[in-house]
Parts: structure tokens; C-alpha cells; sequence
């Protein structure tokens, strides 16, 4: 599994990796300050109290066990071998269920078109499968976006933290959040003053469902066995009744 | 050239010319000019009414289909039989425009079939599509008998009564499955949606809240109906539906303010926040009046107090399902969603075709008991 680190101490700001995107992907140029079906990666500007800027990519996180694609009606989404969510364009019914279900509201909508798809990145699926770096990694001038297995990057973040204290937050966002993601940062600054969401659950979120959906075999058998029984009871009961006032009318008649 | 005779343009007609007119207008902007166009739908809030209301909403208040043909098939309630075929037709109507509605929203309508071929059994959706469209044909088939009637193929008709049993059987599961499953939905996301709604319990929330609706939407419409087609009212029938009524809303009442606490979301409701407002509301005008006014046999007894009870109970369960679809998910999303006017023509419209319907299928199928006919009291079976 394949993943990016991207470590926000390093990142000056330059927007190569947006436009790699954009290039990659045959996206239109203008890039969006958030994501859009356009733009499926950019980059914000946040400011510390001393005044010093600090760049923050945003992309999809490539979650280890994606919302996205455990709600997908028609399966449209897939974790790959490769560590990348990829969409398969040709399955989706353009529900939105992602969207809504996503906790980092990462897939997109073309809201200008009349039977729109939705849109996100994809961790350059076809350029990773064949052994090479997704184009935002390749891009970078400073490694601040770094390419690798998830399990290396991992050991290096740790690494960095370790080696340098005073230069890092001690925590590698997306290491446990909603069970891991592919995508991890790491920062000098509390992540949640940079609009990271530090409360989500650290528990893969389909199994929030699937407790729920394992049950449906049960109730369909179940269920059947306890209505057909219900009214087989019912009828009975009332049949024997009829049967029986009839039985004594026909006793008192002889 | 032949003479055609114009309807006659009353008040109500008139009305629904104009409904007519604007949801033509409103669907062509739709699949024109996209759902951005139409829509104040956006990436921070990518479902709005259309799927809170016509399909959420929508589906919940066909659940007096299946809760009356429990009552009267399983449970052999036969005092409930002449309402067995109005609930039934309801809910077929109900459902038939709850799929028309979703054809508005998918953003790739034409590939609704899809969810046929590609399967992906983790996703609650998919168990909804499944279970919607499964649900649909047994309607379609449940109400089928009153064409055959019709028509007088006494061949179809007995085929019909005779799958009568296994087709309500049916019709239970896939209710109690989708019914509930309308909840699930909101399971995968408990960092968006606000503490006083999320709860594992959503299911059987959904589940509870749709057979109250059921309940109070037949009563609703059997008084609408004797209305419109100056029918006398089953009165001594829907009291007793009522009394079912208020013991469900107050298990429902008792049962969310229960697992509130068990949440530890129950001082939430005393925050002071536009959702703890809209909770209040939902759970003090469209639960707890209700049922208590319906504990009144005073009020119950009489027409226009159980009709004024059972509006607050129908009303409560449409804000209950939009607060879990949208009031809810405000917050976390930092977006407000407040639907364009021609979001809500289109719902407005598919409701007004929804009554067209059913008004055309009274008038020309046998749906009630003729006054006095032995049918009153025996019904479709048997």
C-alpha cells in the first residue's frame, strides 16, 4: 500500500504539486481555493500569531477502509492494492452519498452540469499501479509531499518527530483517523488550527453500518418464519373456534 | 372535428394548472441548466429537500401499507378490513413518486438500473434501492386485484387472492428492512451529524417513527377522502387506529428521551441552539401533543380534535426526517441549506400528482366499499 506524506514545515508555498494536478488529470487551469470537481488538490494559506505563513495541501486522504466506497450503491468506489480510493466513472449514479458520507467532504460535485459525476483525486491510479510517483509528489521541490510505502513514510514521520522535537506537533495526522489514512501530515503547528478535524473517530467507519447490514439475513428469515407463524396461529384458532360452535350445535341439535 | 367537452376550471383545478405549469418549468431547469441551476444544493451540502422530503420523508408515509395489511392479514384484526385497500393504494402512489423524485436527484438518472448490476452489499443504499424497487412490484400486485376487479378477469383475481398472503408477508420484511435502513444511512457519518439526532439506534427510530406516520396517514386520508368523495367516515374504525396511534407516539417519545441520556446528549436539548429549537419542536409539537391528545378520549372522539392531533403527528414526523437530513448536518458542514423555489416545486408538483392520482383511481376503481354493500364489511380476500 502506497501512500504520501506531507510534511507542512517544508512546504513553501510554490503550488508546483497543484499544478501537476491539474496537468496530470486534464483538469481546467484555474484553481479553485477549495476543493472542487476542477480541483482536486490545492493549497491553503493559514497564518501563524507571528505572522509567518504556513501551507496546507488539501486532497483526498485515500482512507485504508473508505466511507465512500462502503456506501457507493453501485460500487463505484474501490480501495486499490496500490493504497489509491479510485471512481469508476462508468458505474456512478451520481446519488451523492459519498459526498455526504466522506468525513473529510473531499469528493465533489459538477453542480453546472445536468447529469453531473463526481470528482476527486484518484492518487494518480494508472502512474502509481506502473511503479511511478503520483505527479503532486514528483512535482515537489522541497519533498515536502514525499511518495512511498504507507509503512515507510510512517517510519519516517516517527523519525522526524523524534529527531526533532521542537520542530513538530507530536502527531502524524492519518495515522489512526477513521482506522488510517494513505495520506499523512505532519506540522509544527496544532493541527486543528489549520482546519484539521481532530475529533473524528480513530475506528474505520463502515463498521458503523455494517452491524446493521450483517443483520438483514436474519430478519428476512427470521422475520418470514415469525409473521408466516403469526398467522398461521391466528387462523387456526379462529378456525378451531368456528369449528367448535358448530361441533356443539350439532350436539345440542341431536 | 370532434366535440371535446373542457373540464370544468374549479378553484382546485386552477391551482393544479398552475402546479403544472411550474414544475414543467422547474424540471426544465433541472435537466437543463444542471442541478446547481435548480438547486441550492452545493459541496458543502449535497443533499437538500429532494431527498430529506420526496424520498426520505416520502417513503416513511407508504408505511401504512404494510401496518395495516399486518394488522388485518397476520393478526387477523377484520374490523380494519375497509381500509386495508386506500393504505394500500396510498403507499403504491407513495412509492411510485418517491422513485420519480430520486429521478430528479440522481445526477445520472437514466443509470438508475445500475443498482441491478453492480452490486456492493456494504452499502445501506443499496439494500434501500433494492428493497424500494422489490417493494414497489408487491404493491403494484397488492393493488393489482382491484383492476382485475375492474375489469372482472375472475381468473387474475383469484391468482391474486390466492398470493395475497405470501405478497404481505413480503411486503413486511422489505418495509421493516428499508424503513429502518432509512436511518442506517446516517450511521457511516457520526462526526457530521448533530448529538441530539446520532445515535446507533437511528434504525429503529426511523422504524417506530415510520408506523406512527403510517398510522396517522391513513386516518389523515380516510378524513380527506370522505371529504372529497362525500363518503361517510369509518369514525368508530379510526378511533381505534388513534388510540394504536398515541401508545406509539408515546413509546416513541419515551424511547428517544431514554437513549438521549444514554447518549449523553440530553442536556443538548437545553443549549439554546437553533438545533436544539428545532429538536424541541420536533419532539414536543409532533410527538408528545399528539399523543397526548389523543389520550384524551374527549379529543379522540371527536372528528376535528383527532384530525387537528393527527396533522401535528404527520407534521412532526416530516420535521423529524428533516432534521435528520438537514437541520443536522448544518452545523459540522458550516453551510446553511435553504431550498430554491424551484426545488420546492418540484416537490410541490410530484405531491399534486400524487393527489391527481389517487383521486383518478377512487373515482374509477373499486378502492372504497359502496355504502351499505356487503363488500364493506369483507373487503379484498377471501
Amino acid at each position: 500500500m502506497k501512500g504520501l506524506l506531507i510534511d507542512i514545515t517544508l512546504c513553501i508555498g510554490c503550488g508546483a504539486c497543484v499544478e501537476a494536478c491539474k496537468e496530470q488529470n486534464n483538469l481546467p487551469e484555474k484553481v479553485d481555493p477549495v476543493l472542487t470537481a476542477n480541483t482536486w488538490a490545492t493549497l491553503e494559506t493559514h497564518e501563524k500569531p507571528d505572522g509567518e505563513e504556513v501551507y496546507v495541501r488539501r486532497l483526498c486522504m485515500h482512507c485504508e477502509d473508505p466511507a465512500c466506497a462502503s456506501v457507493c450503491p453501485v460500487a463505484a468506489f474501490k480501495k486499490t492494492e496500490t493504497g489509491a480510493v479510485i471512481y469508476d466513472i462508468k458505474r456512478c449514479i451520481g446519488c451523492r452519498y459519498c459526498m455526504v458520507a466522506c468525513p473529510f467532504s473531499v469528493p465533489k460535485y459538477q453542480w453546472d452540469k445536468a447529469f453531473p459525476f463526481v470528482q476527486k483525486c484518484i492518487l494518480c491510479y494508472d502512474q502509481i499501479k506502473d511503479g511511478e510517483q503520483t505527479a503532486c509528489a514528483k512535482a515537489c521541490p522541497t519533498e515536502a509531499t514525499l511518495f512511498g510505502e504507507r509503512e515507510d513514510l510512517l517510519r519516517i514521520a516517527k523519525d522526524r518527530i523524534r529527531k526533532n522535537p521542537d520542530n513538530y506537533v507530536p502527531y502524524i495526522y492519518g495515522e489512526h483517523e477513521v482506522g488510517g489514512t494513505s495520506v499523512m501530515f505532519l506540522s509544527n503547528v496544532p493541527f486543528e488550527e489549520l482546519g484539521f478535524r481532530m475529533d473524528l473517530t480513530k475506528k474505520p467507519l463502515p463498521s458503523t453500518t455494517w452491524g446493521v447490514m450483517s443483520l438483514v439475513p436474519n430478519i428476512i428469515s427470521l422475520g418470514g418464519l415469525a409473521l408466516f407463524g403469526t398467522y398461521w396461529v391466528v387462523n387456526r384458532r379462529i378456525k378451531l373456534a368456528k369449528e367448535k360452535v358448530e361441533l356443539e350445535e350439532n350436539e345440542t341439535e341431536e | 372535428m370532434k366535440n371535446i367537452r373542457l373540464p370544468k376550471l374549479s378553484f382546485w383545478r386552477g391551482v393544479l394548472v398552475v402546479i403544472l405549469i411550474l414544475g414543467l418549468y422547474s424540471t426544465f431547469r433541472r435537466f437543463v441548466f444542471g442541478l446547481g441551476d435548480a438547486t441550492n444544493m452545493s459541496d458543502t451540502f449535497p443533499w437538500g429537500i429532494w431527498i430529506g422530503f420526496d424520498v426520505i420523508s416520502g417513503v416513511g408515509l407508504g408505511a401504512g401499507g404494510f401496518v395495516i395489511t399486518a394488522i388485518v392479514y397476520i393478526f387477523n384484526l377484520e374490523r380494519y378490513r375497509p381500509i386495508v385497500k386506500p393504505a394500500i393504494l396510498t403507499a403504491f402512489f407513495g412509492y411510485a413518486l418517491v422513485i420519480v423524485g430520486l429521478l430528479f436527484d440522481l445526477g445520472q438518472p437514466h443509470r438508475i438500473w445500475h443498482l441491478l448490476i453492480y452490486w456492493n452489499h456494504h452499502s445501506v443504499l443499496f439494500e434501500v434501492g433494492w428493497c424500494v424497487m422489490i417493494y414497489t412490484s408487491v404493491l403494484a400486485l397488492e393493488v393489482s386485484g382491484n383492476f382485475f376487479e375492474k375489469m372482472r378477469w375472475a381468473k387474475l383475481v383469484k391468482i391474486q387472492h390466492a398470493a395475497i398472503i405470501p405478497l404481505v408477508i413480503l411486503g413486511i420484511i422489505l418495509s421493516t428492512m428499508h424503513q429502518s435502513s432509512l436511518g442506517s444511512l446516517f450511521l457511516i457519518f457520526p462526526d457530521k451529524v448533530h448529538p441530539l439526532w446520532y445515535t446507533p439506534l437511528l434504525p429503529l427510530f426511523f422504524y417506530i417513527s415510520c408506523i406512527a406516520v403510517g398510522l396517522a396517514m391513513v386516518i389523515f386520508e380516510s378524513f380527506l377522502s370522505s371529504r372529497a368523495f362525500k363518503r361517510q367516515l369509518e369514525f368508530d374504525i379510526l378511533v381505534r387506529l388513534s388510540r394504536i396511534l398515541a401508545f406509539v407516539l408515546a413509546f416513541l417519545f419515551l424511547f428517544k428521551i431514554e437513549d438521549l441520556i444514554r447518549q449523553g446528549a440530553f442536556m443538548n436539548m437545553f443549549e439554546g441552539s437553533y438545533e436544539s429549537w428545532l429538536f424541541l419542536a420536533e419532539i414536543l409539537l409532533g410527538v408528545l401533543l399528539p399523543s397526548i391528545l389523543l389520550f384524551i378520549p374527549k379529543i379522540r372522539n371527536n372528528p376535528t380534535g383527532m384530525f387537528t392531533a393527527v396533522c401535528f403527528a404527520v407534521f412532526g414526523f416530516f420535521f423529524g426526517r428533516l432534521n435528520v437530513t438537514i437541520t443536522s448536518m448544518e452545523k459540522v458542514n458550516q453551510a446553511t441549506y435553504f431550498p430554491a423555489w424551484t426545488e420546492w416545486m418540484i416537490t410541490v408538483f410530484l405531491v399534486a400528482i400524487g393527489f391527481t392520482a389517487f383521486a383518478l383511481a377512487v373515482k374509477y376503481l373499486p378502492i372504497f366499499p359502496k355504502e351499505g354493500s356487503k363488500e364493506a364489511v369483507s373487503g379484498i380476500s377471501e
